[in-house]
């Protein structure tokens, strides 16, 4: 008997469209659709019952809501007989989206929680979803795009198989990410043997694996008030893709390469004229009519006149921060604080779509 | 980058429209905005409306970068 799966996707896997159906709430239809198909073709064992597909504004902007949309769509489904009801739920993969990662996490634990069922994700291992929802939701490793699909899909089949079956799984060997769950085993030998076992393998340069990995937090010092800002250079920042028109420096619309540093002088306010979105991860419309929707140049321009703020630096950094890797956007960040701080910048506004 | 311009000694408030991913990220000052294709506005208001709404938001993030902080907080 194949395995009865619920399959969660955004608006771009479901099928309704880009990022202009991004706003669109849950909906259900029967059978799988776009990598559901693709699931049960590689993993005959698993049958695609239902799929939801959500947009991921409408998920990101009203989590809360729309979840509990979603377990009211799925309400008739588990209120089904043992022979139907649903035993697995599949939630993406949604690779290194942002957006989509958290609702993946959110949409498998609000399941979990309130049908009883094993659910499983899969996104990549830098994807804000993960630090969010780990520890409650089982998560397959992927690929940063979509040329990891199988790969995703053959993960969660295996896993999700496994969990339904009641089989015990590791990370390690079932490939997906530590949960930070701790589970009472029987050693051979005892932790302080096991300990100096390590320490020798350590002092002679061997290779030895922790049993407790320490968690690493980078986390930065917050920096002091400004005690005044009426005499501070503030400096306008944006990973929402604002570039002068025809985006001289062909910033790319995913997984940006670079950064560019425009000029502000003479203008009091942004113009679909001077500026546009070169961001591809969210519908542009509503920034190409009013750049300043994504760049507040002309409230901050009004603030500056007003005395409020010293003075605009007259310099501001875009980039496209969609899909952008963490390597690389900590790179645009160090250069950018450099350069202001060169510029004697003592503020900053950042702004994210 | 709020993060590398953060240590570099810069003060900064990050203005997103998904406070979480920020939280997650690990910015410090955090102002939430209206919606991620337009944080700084609202189309389904007046222009001037608009206007004041986003006057109003560039104030609190202003006031966030004169606020001091221990840690992570929210400005909403």
């Amino acid at each position: 008997m194949a395995i009865r799966v619920v399959h969660y996707l955004n608006q771009f896997f479901g099928g309704l469209g880009g990022e202009e159906q991004a706003g669109v709430g849950p909906s259900l239809v029967a059978g799988a659709k776009g990598p559901g198909i693709l699931l049960e073709r590689l993993h005959p064992d698993l049958l695609v019952v239902a799929t939801v597909v959500c947009g991921d504004n409408a998920l990101a902007e009203r989590p809360e809501a729309m979840v509990a949309e979603i377990l009211d769509l799925l309400a008739p489904l588990f209120a089904a007989g043992q022979e139907e009801r649903p035993q697995l739920l599949v939630a993406g993969p949604a690779f290194n989206a942002g957006r989509y990662g958290l609702a993946c996490g959110a949409v498998c634990q609000a399941v979990a929680e309130r049908y009883g069922i094993p659910v499983v994700t899969a996104m990549a291992p830098e994807n804000p979803g993960v630090e969010q929802y780990r520890h409650a939701v089982p998560m397959v490793a992927t690929a940063l795009d979509v040329g990891g699909m199988a790969a995703a899909l053959g993960g969660m089949a295996a896993l999700g198989g496994k969990l339904v079956k009641g089989v015990e799984v590791l990370p390690e060997r079932d490939g997906y990410l530590p949960q930070g769950l701790r589970r009472n085993v029987w050693a051979a030998e005892s932790g302080a043997q096991r300990a100096v076992a390590m320490l020798l393998a350590k002092l002679h340069g061997e290779p030895f694996a922790t049993e407790y990995a320490m968690p690493v937090f980078d986390r930065v010092e917050p920096a002091p008030a400004i005690a005044d800002l009426s005499r501070a250079t503030l400096a306008l920042v944006t990973s929402g893709g604002i570039v002068p028109r025809g985006n001289p420096d062909r910033i790319e619309a995913a997984n940006a390469q670079k950064y560019g540093a425009y000029s502000l002088t003479g203008l009091a306010a942004l113009s679909p004229a001077s500026h546009q979105t070169a961001h591809g991860g969210y519908d542009p419309t509503y920034a190409n009519d009013d750049p300043n929707r994504v760049l507040p140049l002309d409230a901050v321009r009004e603030l500056e006149a007003t005395g409020r703020i010293g003075r605009l630096h007259e310099t501001y950094f875009a980039t496209v921060g969609n899909a952008t890797s963490v390597a690389n956007a900590r790179r645009f960040g160090q250069e950018i604080a450099h350069r202001l701080l060169s510029a004697r910048v003592q503020a900053v506004i950042l702004t994210s779509t | 980058m709020v993060k590398e311009i953060e240590r570099a000694g810069i003060t900064v408030v990050h203005c997103c429209s998904i406070v979480p991913i920020s939280l997650t990220v690990g910015a410090n000052r955090i102002v939430p905005t209206v919606a991620i294709p337009h944080p700084f506005g609202d189309p389904a208001k007046t222009v001037a409306e608009e206007r004041a709404l986003r006057r109003q938001l560039v104030e609190r993030a202003l006031q966030a970068l004169a606020t001091p902080v221990s840690g992570q907080q929210v400005f909403s």
